[in-house]
């Protein structure tokens, strides 16, 4: 038992970085791409808009592993891609090829979280915003994004909870992370339970973290609200009330 | 012709796509079945926070929504094919089973991950139910049995719909996932025929299409049943 973790973690603690890594980038990627998604799909450009939901409806009506194997296997089939040198750099590697997949499909969903906190920002403070001279882009730095973000965070955690998971699909197409590496392990050491354990645990930890994250931000962001709801705790009594 | 359609065409993978996407279908909808009886169970036990039971399904739930649903498949697979082998040779179906088995396997894997979404639906359905109305029940001397029927039941289902929708999504898209322990299924069916046929882009656009072409019919379906619950509250 000792040989085996001393065996497994350290190359299980590799695929960490890996998936760590995969996740960066394809959530840095994927949330300015969905961003960009959820204003196109609210403006009132016909095009614009078409264009978001029908994207954000492919992306989301397909699974992950078509979208993967489709970039990974297909896209190199197509001479136009073959002969566009940075498209083949991208195509051409799996890692590379697993961020294309996973930041486009993660940006569909985040335009779908992000496009319901822009639509809950009411729209009086956007009317007082334009009444107060402010320009379309400081509105949305200022005012709208802000807002957005607050009410779009929850969701946006779970998002991010299952690119961690998607990055696991990353083992088919040759990259070693984590579920790459426990796969191998399993079959040279037969110890399936135990690699599964071990496995399992990194990713829990992964996600427990992206969870405190989120809602310490959370937190960080709702801070003018925890001071004005101690004296009225509104929304907290009626939990308690089931809890009793 | 450079994309290889009219290969597809001539070869009968139209048929073998058919029958991927039966199986596709098939599965989705046994894992779902499975994953809502164990989403009601679970569910009801963490609502009603039956104490150690309660424990048990938090760990169920946090423990499947938390790693991905590939290192779940790997376990059940791995670690019950050298018994299942065993066993199955012992009695003579060695080859029969093959597919049998994979089956079973996805049906395990795919309805334990719906089961985990399903339980906080329903958890979140039961909790959007008023007190008041359990509370009335039991106070006109209604049973338990009578209360869930009667009061529970039907609330929840109309307030669980919409979950119901995303679990269902979900569980049809996962089991594309069990094509890599060999279920021929519709994503397994694509990967073969871009491997022999070498046009990988075709097949999986076909692939892709036929998901795509699932998920929009069965929200329409969905669409369709919130609708008719809406009318009936109306009343």
């Amino acid at each position: 038992m000792m040989d085996l973790i001393q065996l497994a973690v350290p190359v299980l603690l590799k695929g960490l970085w890996v998936t760590a890594a995969l996740t960066f980038v394809s959530v840095l990627i994927g949330f300015n791409l969905g961003l960009g998604l959820a204003l196109m799909r609210l403006s009132s450009n016909r095009f614009l808009s078409g264009f978001a939901k029908y994207y954000s409806n492919v992306f989301r009506g397909t699974p992950l592993l078509v979208q993967i194997f489709l970039f990974y296997y297909g896209l190199g089939q197509l001479s136009l891609i073959r002969d566009n040198a940075a498209l083949w750099w991208v195509i051409s590697d799996g890692a590379r090829c697993a961020i294309l997949a996973l930041a486009l499909n993660t940006a569909a969903y985040t335009s779908e979280i992000l496009r319901g906190g822009l639509m809950s920002v009411p729209v009086g403070l956007v009317e007082a915003a334009q009444a107060c001279g402010m320009s379309r882009m400081l509105r949305f730095r200022r005012i709208e994004f802000p807002l957005a973000i607050r009410q779009a965070l929850p969701a946006y955690g779970n998002e991010l909870i299952l690119v961690v998971k998607g990055t696991s699909l990353a083992s088919t197409i040759t990259v070693l992370e984590i579920t790459g590496y426990a796969k191998r392990l399993m079959s040279q050491t037969f110890a399936i339970f135990e690699i599964f354990a071990i496995a399992g645990v990194l990713y829990l930890v992964v996600n427990l973290m992206l969870i405190a994250i989120v809602r310490s931000t959370e937190r960080f962001l709702m801070r003018h609200e925890s001071q004005s709801r101690q004296g009225s705790s509104a929304p907290r009594s009626k939990e308690s009330a089931a809890v009793s | 012709m450079e994309f290889g359609l009219w290969q597809v065409w001539e070869a009968g993978w139209v048929t073998a796509i058919l029958r991927g996407a039966s199986i596709t279908i098939l599965v989705g909808l046994v894992s779902m079945a499975a994953g809502l009886v164990i989403g009601i169970v679970c569910g009801l036990i963490k609502w009603a926070r039956i104490f150690p039971l309660s424990l048990l399904v938090d760990a169920y739930t946090s423990l499947v929504r938390g790693v991905p649903e590939l290192l779940i498949i790997y376990l059940l697979f791995f670690s019950s094919v050298e018994f299942v082998t065993k066993v199955v040779t012992a009695f003579g179906y060695a080859g029969v089973a093959e597919n049998g088995y994979a089956f079973v396997i996805a049906v395990i894997a795919i309805g334990a991950i719906s089961g985990a979404y399903s339980t906080e639906v329903v958890r979140g359905a039961l909790a959007a139910i008023p007190d008041g109305h359990i509370e009335a029940a039991r106070a006109l001397g209604l049973s338990g049995g009578r209360i869930f029927r009667r009061i529970i039941a039907p609330q929840m289902l109309r307030i669980a719909v919409p979950g119901i929708n995303n679990v269902w999504q979900t569980t049809i898209k996962d089991t594309a996932l069990v094509s890599v322990v060999g279920l021929q299924e519709l994503m397994r069916i694509s990967f073969v025929g871009a491997n022999s046929t070498r046009h990988p882009f075709v097949f999986y656009l076909i692939a892709a299409v036929v998901y795509l072409a699932i998920t929009l019919v069965s929200q329409a379906g969905f669409d369709g049943i919130e609708r008719r619950l809406r009318v009936r509250t109306r009343k």
